[in-house]
């Protein structure tokens, strides 16, 4: 079991229905969120190319932020989901610099909360939070083991890019570029 | 009456007693001190406590920069303290006689300033009330894990190689300071752990001293490299490098050494030492610095020079906010001001003189503490991918009050632990120093039996 998510970025609009979605499922502190929009613009004048992505926490295959943490509060389960127990965690911050996408954040209340899959929603057979919103259904997720499952098999036919892979830690969210 | 050697040359055991005893019952000025660093040290604590009943929310600390003020001032903290290994370890391993009177001090800061960097990682973390759970759930694959076995472990050696060589002044203490209160005699009694002057005593004392301070090489040398590797093993641009361990090592006994002229100036005047902390001593002491500075210069050039020269995509931002950008006064005032002015400076016989090296150490000191704050902070604020869509303050850092006042606490606790140390116990060895006038271990003894103490009209 391997999950994974693809996000097309041809179809996102940046509408942050995503966000708003994660934050009322997960009930996350007001200023806080577990994933975002993030455009980027490349190119000159008149040869511009806008990309619109939703982030959150890419559950890394390679996890700098399971390595350096001191206690296991941060761990990995079933289907490469990387979790953190708030009731483990001293909230050092050290899997906030470790992490090259900046996914996790401290909690009001001391401890790191980052992006969960919903494991809590995969369980009862729904999609995540955000990806069961979306407007313009751009977010496909599955597991990637199995190779009838959407998000291998979109993986397959599109382009696909991942965010800083020269940190190289294998991460699990494909952008369809 | 041991009159031992002719005061115009040698200083008498009466003369060296009395002087380093002096301090010990002359609190003149004490008091005001005392109550100015109790005073930063309250404002502190009551701001500690505002952040434990708000959260780290009350710092400026936010998503992107979550290692700010604190944990900057820890790797200074850590940096500070290394001085006592270089100091009392490696210095006297290899018999340089003029580190005497002078290795003590360099202990106290090295007790004060590790003690604290230990509190300032708690200071920083989100839930201090789970800091068992590194002890019960620790991983040892955890950079975090290794610091705080190190940092305990640096100062349980620090403690006991500060402790060993006070045992031989006890005899002393216990006899000039008969006319003190009962509990500091309890102190002196207890410390002396059965010191009588023995031969055999002294070759004891003398070869755990050495065990000691073989020890704690190794161990020092890993209490910076592991703070190195915090942030060294962190794939981020700035931080994701190789030299990171030495690098940091070496820039600790410049910020160290820079302390050790401070607390000797200050030594020397405050409690009239000037006899024993010589022109001399400020002057080994600034051709270690100039030694020590040229060592470090050439790693910054390293660390700048190589990837300022390749200019890689993500990197590029990062080393012209720090050449040009928003951190460039700090990065250049490191550069100049807490470096290549200085060993300039240094070189001169004039500018090793006590004030100029006070000044010139000054400089250092803040070069250092800057220096700490741009390795941490810039890294933070650059990530690999953009920062978006996030309020305003997330995409600056600078320190909130909390912050200032509790990192301002750690200072004056560090401070106040060195004068607490210095009004308790002789700064300097006297048993190492009247060794090395040519006092016998029986004239000693003698001295301690029935000697005559100066009076203090005699000796000022």
């Amino acid at each position: 079991m391997r999950y994974a998510m693809a996000i097309d970025t041809k179809k996102c609009v940046g509408c942050s229905d995503c966000v708003v979605a994660c934050q009322t499922e997960n009930n996350i502190p007001i200023g806080y969120s577990r994933d975002w929009i993030t455009e980027t613009v490349e190119g000159t004048y008149p040869g511009l190319h806008l990309q619109i992505r939703s982030e959150r926490c890419n559950h890394c295959e390679d996890t700098p932020c399971v390595r350096t943490c001191p206690t296991g509060a941060s761990h990995v389960i079933e289907g490469g989901i990387v979790k953190v127990t708030p009731e483990e965690c001293i909230g050092c911050g050290s899997c906030i610099e470790a992490c090259p996408y900046d996914a996790r954040y401290v909690h009001p209340e001391g401890w790191v909360d980052k992006c969960t899959f919903c494991d809590h929603r995969i369980n009862n057979g729904q999609d995540p939070a955000c990806v069961s919103v979306c407007p313009t259904t751009c977010m496909y997720f599955g597991d990637l083991d199995d190779p009838n499952s959407e998000v291998s098999r979109i993986t397959a036919v599109r382009r696909i890019k991942v965010l800083a892979a020269e940190a190289g830690t294998k991460p699990q969210i494909f952008y369809l570029v | 009456m041991p009159e031992i050697k002719n005061k115009d040359t040698k200083k008498s055991l009466s003369t060296i007693v009395t002087d380093l005893t002096r301090p010990l019952k002359n609190h003149y000025g004490l008091t005001p001190w005392m109550f100015f660093l109790l005073s930063v040290m309250g404002v502190g604590i009551a701001s500690y406590i505002y952040q434990l009943q708000n959260g780290l929310a009350v710092t400026s600390m936010r998503d992107y920069v979550s290692w700010g003020l604190y944990i900057s001032s820890f790797i200074f903290f850590i940096a500070t303290a290394l001085v006592g290994m270089l100091i009392s370890a490696v210095l006297g391993l290899i018999g340089i006689k003029w580190i005497t009177p002078i290795a003590r001090i360099a202990e106290m800061i090295a007790l004060g300033f590790v003690m604290w960097a230990g509190l300032i990682i708690i200071f920083d973390m989100g839930r201090p009330d789970r800091i068992l759970n590194i002890f019960l759930h620790g991983r040892l694959q955890s950079p975090i894990v290794w610091d705080l076995t190190v940092v305990t472990t640096y100062v349980a050696i620090s403690m006991l190689l500060y402790l060993l060589p006070l045992i031989p002044d006890m005899p002393f203490l216990k006899r000039v300071m008969s006319d003190q209160p009962k509990w500091k005699q309890t102190i002196y009694k207890l410390l002396s752990f059965g010191f009588v002057g023995r031969p055999e005593q002294y070759k004891l004392i003398k070869k755990l001293t050495r065990i000691l301070a073989i020890l704690i090489i190794p161990v020092a040398l890993a209490i910076h490299t592991v703070t190195s590797w915090l942030f060294a093993m962190t794939p981020r641009i700035g931080w994701d490098s190789t030299i990171f361990g030495p690098y940091y090592v070496t820039g600790a006994f410049v910020a160290g050494g820079a302390a050790v002229v401070i607390a000797m100036f200050a030594f020397s005047v405050d409690f009239r030492l000037k006899k024993y902390i010589t022109e001399y001593h400020f002057d080994k002491m600034g051709k270690l610095l100039v030694l020590l500075m040229l060592v470090y210069l050439y790693f910054n050039i390293n660390e700048f020079m190589v990837p300022g020269y390749k200019m890689k995509a993500g990197e590029d931002h990062h080393i012209l906010t720090l050449f040009t950008g928003a951190y460039a006064k700090m990065f250049w005032w490191v550069q100049l001001g807490g470096l290549i002015i200085p060993i300039i400076l240094l070189l001169f016989k004039r500018m090793r003189k006590p004030i100029p090296s006070l000044i010139i150490a000054i400089a250092i000191i803040i070069g250092a503490f800057f220096k700490r704050f741009i390795i941490t902070i810039p890294t933070l604020m650059h990530p690999h991918l953009p920062i978006q869509n996030v309020p305003a303050e997330f995409h600056t850092y600078w320190p909130s009050g909390v912050e200032w006042a509790v990192t301002m606490m750690a200072v004056s606790g560090a401070i106040l632990i060195i004068t607490i140390l210095a009004k308790l116990f002789p700064v300097m060895p006297i048993w190492e120093i009247a060794h090395e006038e040519g006092i016998s271990n029986e004239e000693i003894n003698e001295f301690i039996e029935n000697g005559d103490i100066n009076d203090e009209e005699k000796t000022s």
